[in-house]
């Protein structure tokens, strides 16, 4: 048994603070009665109320969740076929520019990223709007799936699949009936991630989207620029209400392929 | 291992995404890069010059010909820029130092309680990640405006007899990035502490060697990897920050993030904008490189 040492839990129990706190000043003050923020004036949830009656953050807020459910479907099918190419099929020819293609978006910063992108969209003359920030949104998840699904990939024993082609399934076959159904709760938590990451991702979508398309970081990004307004610490607690549930499941759908790995070993 | 066969399926596992990287990640790239050597004109597109296929090896000359350096000369010759590129790259290198000394502590904390509370608290210090970094930012506006929280906590406490401004400075910079980088500092520590074999340390200590030393001689190298893979995770992202400091910061000196933003959506000028990203690209390449060469070697050991 180890034991945990006083300076360690101080450690601990502080960087929790810090990690902590800030959100949980945000959450109370949302319930903040005053219109004034730095001034409490008793509990209230009068700024959620007044945020339904907002209607363009309404808006911006169903243009994020299709934008979202959009982009995150196609990143997790994307990934998922990259992280199969890197785990499953070898030294093939143009792996490493491949490898380099999926782990520099990660790191890229977004500027760069979204800039890039935005040119290619003026380049070749296409609308921007709804479907431009999908491509963009797509682009940058598909890297973070690939990423968990192949380590899931590698996680597992080959013989299963190997038992499959011996019997005279074709890749596909294999793919889709032994290697999907044991990857299936890495790539729905992948799915969800991607999914927060476009909910979340402020930087890329104003560089890529056009007129009329505004998302809900686009528009918090706007009216909090000016300063600390009640209604946005309202709308900023519902969200971190949303993705805190959204990545408890995600986490748990890990666990859950992590034991299906391990009975995959077995 | 089977010798992989090519099938038309293995074709489409690996064409599709490779055909949409190549496409949505390396050609823009080429783009910004063709746009930066482009004459000024605001938002005005198409950039001359323009690549004519039909003329051939001639048109091929008179592009090449027609390419400017115009953009980059204007960088080196308006301090804006060399400030810009200077101040972001302090401000990474600094907050990155201030993040492996507040990470380390809480990994080898994590690393060294038991193992059925470790999922634990590395899922509680990965959740924050996951909400949106404005918001995150937006919270440290809450705290650190005049009438903060903290400024009330600091004068209850009677540390300060005036609210300090906290917003507009660097030291807000600091806090919001130390904030919202601490996961990527402290996740990759915690996978090589974890790893760490401990009777090493207890071998140093019974055989004499004080702590700090035990510290600095077997735990440091042991868990350089770790380290280094935190330093790039952060540090790299850090200098192209746009939304900490334009939240948090002030706008007297702007780090690189800002500036393309604002000759982007302010000044219209996208070749210019496009010069200052592909001089942050450069810029970056190196730790690019090396942290793509430790992350492969990661998984390729898997």
């Amino acid at each position: 048994m180890r034991k945990v040492s006083g300076v360690n839990v101080a450690a601990l129990i502080l960087g929790m603070a810090f990690l902590y706190l800030p959100i949980a000043v945000l959450v109370i003050y949302s319930f903040n009665a005053s219109r004034l923020v730095a001034v409490w004036g008793g509990w209230s949830t009068h700024w959620y109320a007044e945020l339904f009656n907002d209607e363009p953050l309404v808006d911006a807020a169903i243009v994020s969740l299709r934008l979202a459910l959009a982009s995150a479907t196609a990143a997790t099918m994307l990934g998922t076929l990259a992280a199969l190419a890197l785990a499953r099929f070898g030294r093939f020819r143009g792996r490493l520019p491949f490898a380099a293609m999926i782990y520099a978006p990660l790191v890229m910063p977004e500027v760069i990223t979204g800039l890039s992108l935005l040119l290619l969209f003026v380049t070749i003359a296409v609308d921007r709007g709804f479907w431009t920030v999908a491509v963009a949104h797509t682009t940058m998840a598909m890297c973070f799936v690939t990423v968990i699904v192949q380590s899931r990939l590698s996680d597992f024993d080959t013989s299963v699949e190997e038992a499959a082609a011996d019997l005279g399934a074709s890749p596909l076959r294999t793919f889709l009936s032994v290697t999907l159904p044991l990857i299936a709760p890495a790539i729905a938590a992948a799915w969800m991630l991607a999914f927060a990451l476009s909910l979340d991702d402020l930087v890329i979508a104003s560089f890529t989207t056009g007129p009329g398309t505004t998302t809900l970081p686009i528009r918090i990004y706007s009216e909090v620029r000016l300063g600390v307004k009640p209604e946005m610490n309202a709308v900023c607690s519902i969200m971190v209400a949303v993705v805190g549930v959204a990545v408890i499941i995600a986490s748990l759908l890990a666990k859950l392929a992590g034991a299906r790995g391990a009975a995959a070993r077995i | 291992m089977k010798k992989p066969r090519s099938s038309a399926w293995r074709r489409f596992a690996l064409g599709l995404p490779y055909a949409w990287l190549l496409a949505f990640f390396l050609v823009p790239f080429v783009i910004v890069l063709k746009i930066s050597l482009s004459q000024t004109a605001i938002a005005q597109p198409p950039y001359t010059p323009v690549l004519d296929p039909i003329a051939g090896w001639q048109g091929l000359k008179a592009f090449y010909g027609a390419l400017s350096l115009d953009n980059y000369r204007l960088l080196a010759f308006d301090p804006l820029y060399l400030l810009s590129y200077v101040k972001s790259i302090e401000i990474a290198a600094f907050s990155t130092l201030l993040l492996l000394a507040i990470g380390f502590p809480i990994a080898y904390a994590i690393a060294r309680t038991p193992r059925r509370w470790q999922a634990v608290l590395v899922l509680l210090t990965v959740l924050p990640f996951w909400t949106s970094l404005l918001i995150r930012i937006y919270s440290w506006m809450n705290i650190l405006q005049r009438e903060g929280p903290l400024n009330e906590l600091l004068m209850a406490l009677h540390l300060v007899n005036e609210p300090p401004a906290w917003l507009a400075t660097d030291t807000a910079i600091f806090i919001g990035v130390v904030y919202s980088y601490l996961p990527f500092m402290v996740l990759p520590l915690y996978a090589t502490l974890e790893k760490l074999d401990e009777s090493l340390l207890e071998a140093a200590a019974d055989l004499g060697c004080p702590r700090w030393k035990i510290f600095w001689l077997v735990m440091l190298p042991l868990s350089s990897s770790g380290m280094l893979a935190g330093v790039l995770l952060c540090f790299i992202p850090i200098v192209g920050e746009f939304v900490i400091p334009d939240l948090l910061g002030g706008s007297q000196s702007p780090m690189i993030g800002q500036t393309i933003w604002m000759e982007f959506f302010g000044n219209r000028d996208w070749p210019v904008a496009s010069a200052v990203a592909v001089v942050l690209v450069c810029l970056l390449v190196t730790p690019i490189i090396i942290y793509q060469h430790q992350a492969m070697r990661v998984v390729e050991q898997e």
